[in-house]
């Protein structure tokens, strides 16, 4: 039996990953990878603790975790095509118009 | 030795150090489309992973949606914008950005310490039907039936959203 913790840890790691990725990366569709990383992560703790309280209702919730990361990746795709169109570039330090410059 | 190592064990190492690895490539390589390989196998392994936890169901739609779908609008998008070499990821990174990495390692290590204290309940023993398309469906039709239509009026939305959003002229 593999003990819960060594997936709540594994977790842990894969969800450390994924917001260094978001804090250092500058490549906006680099940085959505890093958000599905994350999102998987809490899926896999959802799955855990399931299987710790033999309860389905975690597979439920990471059901409708993938579908908000699905949704979420449509639209935030759709957002780097429309800024790439009006600026030629994806990276996030350019897009600062609506940033306080004082 | 073999109380620490059982088979089981064993597999869930075979998946879980590819998946770090590759979850790691994720974060370390500059080219988005190696980027986006990693993640692909990094979701596999994954897959692996739940199906250890006993997700089957869960386990297949992580392939068919993520590995599929998902990451296949992440290829498209990349090859569409055809970003060339100078739109690689630059190097030097500002002092804000590493003091944030400091701040998740030190966040990740504080999470690490909690959960090892954490004691819950034994491991619970599950019926065989336990994570199959039957009972998971059971589980959403009976007591969560209102977020799974929510869930489909999102999807509705998001793909509207996304041609609204993408489309240059309506």
């Amino acid at each position: 039996m593999v003990p819960i913790l060594w997936y709540l840890l594994l977790a842990a790691l894969l969800f450390a990953f994924g917001l260094v990725g978001v804090l250092i990366k500058r490549n906006a569709l680099i940085v959505m990878m890093c958000v599905e990383l994350m999102l998987n992560a809490a899926n896999l703790t959802f799955l855990a603790f399931a299987r710790q309280f033999g309860s389905n209702g975690g597979h439920a919730i990471a059901f409708f975790i993938i579908a908000v990361a699905a949704a979420e990746a449509a639209v935030g795709l759709a957002i780097i095509i429309a800024i790439y169109r009006t600026r030629g570039s994806v990276n996030m330090d350019e897009v600062r118009e609506l940033r306080d410059e004082a | 030795m073999n109380e620490l190592l059982t088979a089981e064990r064993i597999t869930f190492l075979v998946f879980a150090i590819p998946l770090v690895f590759t979850a790691g490539l994720v974060v370390v390589t500059k080219n988005p489309m190696h980027a986006a390989m990693a993640l692909v196998a990094a979701f596999f392994f994954m897959a692996g992973i739940y199906v250890l936890l006993s997700a089957h169901l869960v386990a297949f739609l992580q392939i068919l949606v993520y590995a599929g779908a998902v990451m296949v609008l992440f290829l498209f998008v990349i090859m569409l914008l055809s970003l060339g070499n100078e739109h690689l990821e630059r190097e030097h990174y500002k002092g804000m950005q590493l003091l944030g990495v400091v701040g998740v390692v030190g966040m990740t290590i504080v999470l690490a310490m909690a959960i090892r204290d954490s004691v819950g309940p034994d491991v619970a023993t599950v019926a065989p039907d336990f994570g199959t398309v039957k009972a998971v469906g059971r589980a959403l039709f009976k007591d969560y039936l209102l977020p799974f239509e929510a869930t489909s009026l999102l999807l509705l939305v998001a793909i509207v959203g996304a041609v609204v959003v993408a489309k240059e002229k309506i």
